[in-house]
């Protein structure tokens, strides 16, 4: 069948010269051969799966709305609130943190693994992901912008006073700063030290003071209004 | 040497950007649906998490460092899709074609569907596995990590030792069991669970001019990445 191997031929040939894209020209990877701008890029990609079957452009928007309204830092914040006003559960959550959020109904996806560390007067604890974005998102949702930028992975681990200011934190130089680099699936939860004159209130209002940043460790809690 | 993701401690990418606590969880739309995507496909079952993050550090480093974060995870996916067969370099070039029927795919079966989202979502992937031996290392031993930061199984291929870490010496903190190596993992070379291991190193065992001499950093390393000190 010349003809069937000539077409044959031919569409490898434009495989080949198609594939530079201004975008792309020095790497052959097959990401090269979509679109370059990622709008239309992401909009490529879930077309074929579409259309071959392969997603259900539901299921896009469930995950969507679950990390977009469902799961956030407000998941995290009431378990920091709990471990601040019951002493019994705050010493669970150190020992134990996965089991203990899990029973909160906080589990799954990226906080497989979890690991609660308690900010005190001695030590100040930040985390990190020098190699990626791990995160757990089941606590605290999907990473902030800044979390996942090559300034915070790089310094960091390096000079964390200095990104601290950067977020107008300044600790004394007698608090050490302790920066967990999650570098396997196990993720970090800070639990920062409760502000003063919030001995009256309760486990929500609590809730509400307790920033996402205080719970990475790059930001402190809200004082009370 | 290190790869292009290997970030802690390089110099020179300037201030961070704090951003506003009342920044959108998605900055723009094509950012949730790229993270959608990605999840999606993913849980057609042909990859790791192990694979998916080689997938990325394995970007041209130009694209590495042009792309933006989730510009990394498609770039990345679209490459999965292609080596594991899921999608021909046909399909993509065509990707953006929104017409036509295809016949139906051989794995259109493992569709995420929609009422499965949570539970799959909540199910997550632990990685902590039976230990097929006891710790080598106990809390309070001091350790050194190996040197250079490299994947010993495979030449250039993925490993989660820090480059900056290669060669200090620190002092384990905490002992989780045994975890997947990612090292074989992402290569399809067995889960091949080991003790792992959070070790503390003083900064000033990682940094010529560490800020304060009380810092720590800690990571989270397996046994095969640690030597005793």
């Amino acid at each position: 069948m010349p003809g069937r191997l000539r077409r044959g031929w031919t569409c490898a040939h434009l495989r080949i010269t198609l594939r530079p894209m201004p975008h792309d020209h020095h790497d052959d990877h097959p990401h090269a051969l979509l679109p370059p701008e990622p709008a239309l890029r992401v909009k490529a990609l879930e077309t074929i799966l579409a259309r071959k079957g392969l997603i259900d452009p539901a299921a896009l928007d469930e995950i969507i709305d679950t990390y977009q309204n469902r799961i956030g830092p407000k998941n995290g914040a009431m378990v920091v609130a709990r471990a601040w006003t019951d002493p019994e559960f705050r010493a669970r959550l150190l020992e134990n943190a996965t089991a203990v959020v899990a029973d909160l109904g906080f589990f799954g996806r990226q906080g497989e693994h979890v690991v609660a560390v308690e900010n005190t007067p001695e030590v100040h604890n930040m985390v990190v992901c020098t190699l990626c974005s791990c995160y757990p998102w089941p606590l605290l949702g999907i990473p902030p912008a800044w979390y996942k930028s090559d300034a915070y992975r790089s310094r960091a681990v390096r000079e964390p006073r200095k990104v601290l200011a950067e977020f107008g934190v300044t600790l004394p130089p007698e608090t050490a700063v302790r920066v967990w680099d999650s570098t396997a699936e196990v993720r970090y939860l800070v639990i920062p030290m409760r502000p003063d004159g919030t001995e009256g209130l309760d486990v929500e209002q609590l809730a509400a003071l307790v920033t996402r940043d205080s719970m990475v460790g790059t930001g402190l809690p809200k004082a009370p209004a | 040497m290190s790869r292009i993701h290997d970030m802690g401690g390089r110099f020179g990418h300037g201030p961070v950007d704090p951003g506003r606590p009342d920044d959108p969880v998605f900055a723009a739309d094509w950012h949730a649906r790229a993270l959608a995507v990605t999840l999606a496909a993913g849980a057609l079952g042909q990859w790791t998490l192990d694979a998916s993050r080689h997938a990325r550090e394995r970007l041209a480093p130009r694209d590495y460092l042009t792309f933006s974060y989730y510009e990394k995870w498609l770039a990345a996916l679209a490459d999965l899709l292609v080596e594991t067969g899921v999608l021909t370099q046909e399909d993509l070039a065509a990707a953006g074609r929104n017409s036509g029927t295809d016949a139906p795919h051989p794995l259109s079966a493992k569709k995420l569907k929609a009422e499965d989202v949570a539970r799959v979502l909540a199910r997550g992937g632990p990685a902590d596995r039976p230990c097929p031996a006891e710790p080598a290392f106990t809390t309070g031993q001091k350790v050194r990590a190996r040197r250079p930061a490299e994947n010993h199984l495979v030449a250039g291929g993925h490993t989660r030792l820090p480059d900056y870490a290669a060669g200090a010496t620190g002092r384990i903190i905490r002992v989780h069991g045994c975890h997947v190596l990612p090292d074989s993992n992402a290569h399809g070379l067995g889960e091949a669970p080991e003790p792992l291991y959070t070790v503390a190193f003083p900064a000033s065992r990682l940094w010529a001019h560490p800020e304060n001499p009380r810092d720590e950093v800690t990571l989270d390393l397996w046994q095969s990445y640690l030597e005793p000190a």
